[in-house]
């Protein structure tokens, strides 16, 4: 009743062609990112900024990145980690050796260090295909873990591998407390998901689309291979640098090379999966429900009233997180993201479902 | 891009690598001996790596799932065997832990495979992944999460061969001979169960083509259980060799990881391939870690075996055996 396009006439094509055609879902959209901007820093608690927004905010761009290149043009990629790593190392190095340099500029150019090597190891993608690919895609994972764990120039030879960032300061503002780090990452989410909106939605996404639905037919119908492969694995490179420099900078503060080992790059991969392929909506929800989740397990035994040695807890949360990931499988294996579109649809119909 | 395509550029991408492993012999402070030793123990665990990979390649082969949780598998298996034995002797362990594989193989079946039949490639990848984290962490709960030591019996002390050929002899480590030996007689019977009996000729139907297996009454279930059992013996196996060479604990589940280079470099699809690419990668990065790890900073094994399985992969993209794929619209 309250969901339903009836009457909303399109007369022009740029409206037909808007990015929210929905007069409901641009008023849901616009209240979503009012309340993110201006109810939640009132809020919300210190602990939910450090522990579930920002990482959740950040681990979301990456999971845009990655949704680009495995769910919009079909290449599925096990590097993102190191993608990721490639990020934090080229702003780490830009900032403390151009130290008067703009941060955002520092972040872009970070992101555009990931893209480069990104492109490098798609390269392959022309050749290898599918699980092949995904194993290469490793090499390119163990082989940068390696890089920045033992070339010294990369981590401005800091004795233990373990380097911190400088301040966060742009243009003479320092983002100091939770809440402002919130908002300096929801802001830069919030710009480069409308970035990636239009692209998957332009003719470049629907070139990339119809290299995942199938190469041969696309190459065929005019699609240029190599230029549709390597953009994605540019652009989803471009975002995932993004992600890690940010990760680094306002998430971690210090790290070392174990922060973006494999086992990031599945953990980004289960997001993208459990949200949705080819769906941005998806990266959100997988996002959110990868970030939320081990926090839960961990306080459940507390909320039961069951005392669990530590050791246990953790083996038990493997084991659970385990199983939900299969039983998601089962039960919606478009991922989060079909649910909600789900949703949608029977709300159009509701109350009268003829 | 074609010149990749040209058989002799393959033939002498060949000739490059076996003239770089033999390349160390001409570098003036290398020794006959030495080099034999590095070459031996690379051989040696080229096997273990084809004992993992083969149970990937078995799965694969079956029921097209790209089986990510067989490292967890060797672990658990491992774990199992390394408890029981506390309490039973060994024969006894090891019959009840292939029971409990079995049981496994499964319950992977009925939980996870058959609601999850006809879903894409990546979407069971997943699902193995979770499998993974599950048998992981059911392993530590049930049997605890320390390091035990496992033996069955191995000899450790290494021996001296050919003493009287080079000076000082060449130093082999007994464990690993006879590691080799078991590997070469559990792939000897693979081979044999799949060439040979009923069930192994339904599984290699299976591989080629479900749905033609199936419409002259090969029940698929049946076959993926089995499939699941036999490389969770396998993984047994593999975890009883890695585990008395490193004791069983967590990091045994990431022999997987090495494996993975081993499976694209042969072919998802060969046990052959399994088996031979073993072999190169473990040769390869012996070879590498001994005489190209000092001029890169060491610890290069962990990236060496990918990059090496990505260049012949430039080469040949079905890896050495693997069947070759045509696409057609």
């Amino acid at each position: 009743m309250i969901y339903r396009e009836a009457g909303q006439y399109k007369t022009t094509y740029q409206a037909d062609q808007q990015l929210f055609p929905i007069l409901q879902d641009k008023i849901f959209v616009l209240m979503l990112l009012g309340f993110a901007f201006f109810a939640v820093p009132l809020l919300a608690s210190e602990y939910l900024f450090r522990a579930i927004l920002i990482p959740f905010l950040i681990l979301t761009l990456a999971a845009i990145g990655l949704n680009i290149l495995v769910g919009f043009c079909g290449q599925v990629s096990l590097g993102t980690g190191g993608f990721m790593a490639v990020g934090a190392y080229a702003a780490y190095n830009l900032a403390i050796r151009l130290p008067d340099l703009n941060l955002i500029v520092v972040f872009i150019l970070a992101g555009l260090a990931a893209t480069v090597v990104g492109v490098l190891f798609g390269l392959p993608s022309l050749r290898i295909k599918g699980f092949y690919l995904a194993v290469a895609t490793l090499a390119a994972q163990f082989f940068l873990d390696w890089a920045f764990a033992r070339i010294g120039w990369f981590t401005n030879y800091a004795p233990s591998g373990s380097v911190s960032a400088p301040a966060l300061t742009i243009f003479g503002y320092t983002f100091e407390s939770p809440v402002q780090k919130y908002l300096l990452v929801l802001s830069i989410v919030c710009v480069f998901t409308l970035v990636a909106r239009n692209l998957t939605r332009g003719a470049i996404g629907r070139s990339w689309m119809a290299m995942r639905d199938m190469d041969v037919a696309a190459e065929v119908i005019g699609i240029r291979p190599l230029y549709a492969k390597v953009t994605a694995f540019a652009v989803s490179s471009f975002f995932v640098g993004l992600a890690g420099a940010l990760w680094a900078f306002v998430y971690l503060g210090a790290w070392e090379p174990l922060a973006f080992d494999v086992n990031r790059s599945f953990q980004l991969l289960f997001m993208v999966i459990i949200g949705g392929l080819g769906a941005l909506l998806g990266s959100f929800l997988g996002a959110a429900f990868i970030v939320i989740l081990p926090l839960m397990l961990n306080q459940l035994p507390g909320w039961l009233g069951i005392s669990m040695s530590t050791a246990l807890i953790s083996h038990i949360e493997f084991m659970t997180f385990g199983a939900l990931i299969v039983f998601f499988l089962i039960v919606e294996p478009h991922g989060l993201a079909r649910l909600w579109a789900i949703g949608k649809e029977k709300l159009r119909l509701w109350p009268f479902p003829h | 891009m074609n010149i990749f395509q040209q058989k002799w550029m393959t033939n002498a991408l060949f000739v490059i690598l076996a003239a770089g492993a033999v390349a160390p012999l001409f570098a003036a402070d290398t020794r006959l001996p030495q080099w034999i030793e590095v070459v031996l123990g690379g051989l040696m665990s080229g096997v273990l790596y084809s004992l993992v990979a083969l149970g990937l390649v078995l799965i694969f082969k079956a029921s097209g799932v790209f089986n990510f949780a067989q490292g967890a598998m060797v672990l658990f298996a491992a774990l199992s065997l390394v408890r029981l034995m506390e309490k039973m002797p060994f024969a006894v362990a090891l019959a009840v832990t292939v029971v409990i594989m079995i049981g496994v193989a499964w319950l992977i079946e009925r939980l996870v495979l058959r609601p999850l039949v006809n879903q894409e490639g990546i979407v069971l990848f997943m699902a193995t992944l979770g499998i993974a984290y599950f048998l992981d962490g059911l392993g530590q709960t049930i049997w605890g999460s320390d390091v035990y030591t496992l033996d069955v019996g191995m000899p450790k002390e290494p021996k001296i061969l050919l003493e009287n050929v080079f000076e000082g002899g060449i130093l082999v480590g007994m464990e690993d001979v006879i590691a080799a030996v078991i590997a070469a007689v559990l792939v000897g019977l693979l081979a044999l169960f799949f060439q040979k009996t009923p069930t192994g000729r339904a599984l290699r139907a299976v591989a080629d083509d479900h749905q033609a297996a199936q419409s002259i009454g090969i029940p698929l279930n049946r076959i993926w259980v089995i499939v699941w059992s036999v490389s969770g013996i396998v993984a047994l196996v593999a975890g009883i060799i890695w585990g008395s060479k490193l004791g069983v604990q967590f990091s045994l589940q990431l022999v997987a990881l090495k494996a993975l280079p081993v499976v694209i470099l042969g072919g998802f699809t060969s046990v052959p391939g399994a088996i031979v690419g073993g072999l190169i990668i473990g040769l390869g990065e012996k070879l590498s870690e001994v005489y190209l790890g000092p001029y890169l900073g060491g610890g290069i094994e962990n990236w060496f075996a990918y990059v090496l399985a990505l260049v012949f992969l430039l080469f040949r993209p079905e890896g050495l055996f693997g069947e070759k794929h045509i696409d057609r619209v």
